[in-house]
């Protein structure tokens, strides 16, 4: 079957057994990501992203259907899915040129362009005078630097963001989202990435996908310019665009309105 | 109003706040705000040194119950140069701890092996988990008896039961680093491609090594106190015999020689191991 997905989620859904229910963490979820797209993913707590993004990247089976990634059933983990998860999936004990290598030290590559590899990315992100710190010693917005080149030392082709930017300040959140977009244009990666963050969402999404809960499913597609916009003029002017401060209230409305609904649920 | 800037030597004394906990108004229930209180230290040091000088000049304690300062210095001379028993007390010093650092040595030669498949496998855990917590609550020198009876007086008996002192604590402190890995830390590296032995020897391990390394030290710990003891019950050399011996004699000099010995090498012990912590394992609590 000739495929021109990159990522094709196929009928996916998960089904979580408890002692006395059943809860629907994702139903018949379908979506094809294209080679090279970035994709952000947003929904309240509870609409199963996370669960989607772990079986995408292997560490869950879902109860029915499949995953493809570059039309292989994706079975287990694998090096061509890189993560790059939320704050402290470092490795402390290890320098920030350790952490970098991790990959390719693993998969055996050759030292010397392993050692050429980790000089270019700390250049990339910024870290070249901090190769040999140990990363506990770096601020939260470094960390994430050094997850993202840890993740790019392996080369994959596809990469999977677990909030990345969760856990940092606002304003270095923004620097950061720079950087994830700097790094899509750069390597042509096809990025999925899961965040809370409306504004992220719209900002780093060439298309957004907006979750709905119980059953975890795609309430919503969109297909958005800023990313490509903020490539050409900076940041700020994108967030205060008109089209952007629009599309980010009808979205947070949709939102406010499943939160609402769970509420309502419970009371 | 301005206050004057306390002396260093005032900081360090523990008699004036330094310069973070001089600005705090709230300091009872604040833990930071409680210093060395070095001063007092030495206050309690030199009371307790003078009470014993005091006791020795008017003779107020009878030396078989406590011994004059003076009488105490000579018999360390004493010791420290002839030996007690044939043996020169740097000896008996010696096979104590080397009988503490073989205990722990075997202790976690097989206890670390053990938590690892305790936290690792639901077999491992299943096979292990009676034996270690009915164990676990059990102090070593209860087992005294069973050694005895089981290998006699020797050498053996008593490593196998500081062995057995420090196997219980090295598992249980093995295991519980094993379960203390972040799960995203596993899945990070099973996604840069790490096979089970990789993470398991790259991931598991040093994640492990912070609480192996404070399973050490109280292994340690136990073990120095285990030591002593099971010289007290059955030995010709150590430092727990030689103050067994002592009181057979009615060296109460010695004993309280030994006494001290024990505690200043205790002491030691744990400012090696605290070092060697610092040392060798940085990264501790800053995952």
């Amino acid at each position: 079957m000739a495929e021109t997905a990159e990522i094709a989620i196929d009928g996916i859904s998960m089904v979580y057994t408890l002692p006395d229910s059943e809860v629907d963490a994702l139903n018949d979820v379908s979506l094809d990501i294209a080679k090279g797209e970035i994709m952000s993913v947003l929904g309240p707590s509870g609409c199963g992203k996370t669960t989607l993004l772990n079986i995408i990247a292997g560490f869950l089976s879902p109860t029915r259907g499949e995953v493809r990634v570059a039309g292989t059933p994706v079975k287990g983990p694998g090096a061509e899915r890189g993560m790059v998860f939320q704050q402290g999936a470092l490795f402390e004990w290890l320098s920030v040129e350790q952490n970098i290598s991790f990959g390719p030290r693993m998969c055996g590559r050759d030292r010397a362009e392993t050692a050429d590899t980790v000089q270019r990315l700390l250049g990339i992100v910024g870290l070249v005078e901090f190769a040999d710190k140990p990363v506990y010693q770096l601020s939260g917005g470094m960390q994430q630097r050094v997850a993202l080149a840890r993740c790019l030392a392996n080369d994959p082709d596809v990469i999977l963001m677990d909030e990345p930017l969760g856990a940092l300040d606002a304003l270095t959140r923004e620097k950061m989202q720079g950087l994830v977009l700097r790094l899509w244009k750069e390597t042509g990666k096809t990025i999925l990435l899961i965040t809370h963050s409306v504004e992220e969402a719209l900002f780093l999404g060439e298309r957004l996908i907006v979750m709905a809960p119980r059953p975890g499913r795609i309430e919503k597609e969109f297909r958005l310019p800023f990313a490509d916009e903020a490539l050409e003029k900076p940041a700020r002017d994108v967030k205060a665009g008109v089209e952007f401060v629009s599309a980010r209230e009808e979205i947070l409305s949709m939102i406010w309105d499943m939160e609402e609904e769970i509420m309502g649920d419970n009371g | 109003m301005s206050r004057q800037k306390p002396s260093g030597l005032a900081i360090w004394l523990g008699l004036s706040d330094n310069s973070f906990t001089r600005q705090k108004t709230v300091k009872f229930g604040d833990a930071t705000a409680v210093n060395s209180g070095r001063f007092y230290s030495m206050l309690t040091l030199a009371v307790l040194v003078a009470a014993w000088v005091v006791a020795s000049a008017f003779d107020l304690v009878e030396p078989f119950y406590w011994p004059s300062i003076s009488g105490t210095w000579e018999r360390l001379v004493k010791i420290v140069g002839e030996g007690f028993r044939n043996t020169a007390l740097l000896d008996h010093v010696g096979i104590s701890v080397y009988r503490v650092l073989s205990g722990v040595f075997y202790g976690a030669l097989v206890g670390i092996p053990l938590g690892f498949a305790m936290g690792l496998s639901s077999i491992g855990r299943g096979l292990f988990d009676p034996v270690v917590e009915f164990m676990r609550p059990i102090p070593p020198l209860a087992l005294i008896p069973l050694i005895i009876l089981w290998f006699g007086i020797d050498e053996f008996a008593k490593i196998f039961l500081l062995f057995l002192a420090s196997l219980f604590i090295m598992t249980i402190a093995a295991r519980s680093g094993v379960s203390s890995v972040r799960i995203t830390k596993v899945h990070a590296a099973y996604s840069l491609g790490a096979s089970k032995l990789q993470i398991l020897r790259h991931v598991i391990l040093p994640n492990a090594l912070p609480e192996i390394f404070t399973g050490l030290r109280t292994s340690m710990g136990v073990c120095w106190g285990t030591v002593v003891a099971a010289e007290l019950v059955a030995a010709d050399k150590g430092l727990g015999s030689m103050i067994m011996i002592a009181k057979n004699f009615l060296q109460t000099d010695t004993v309280v020689i030994g006494i001290i010995l024990i505690g200043i090498i205790g002491y030691i012990i744990e400012l090696i191991m605290r070092r060697l912590e610092q040392w060798l394992i940085p990264w501790r609590g800053k995952g």
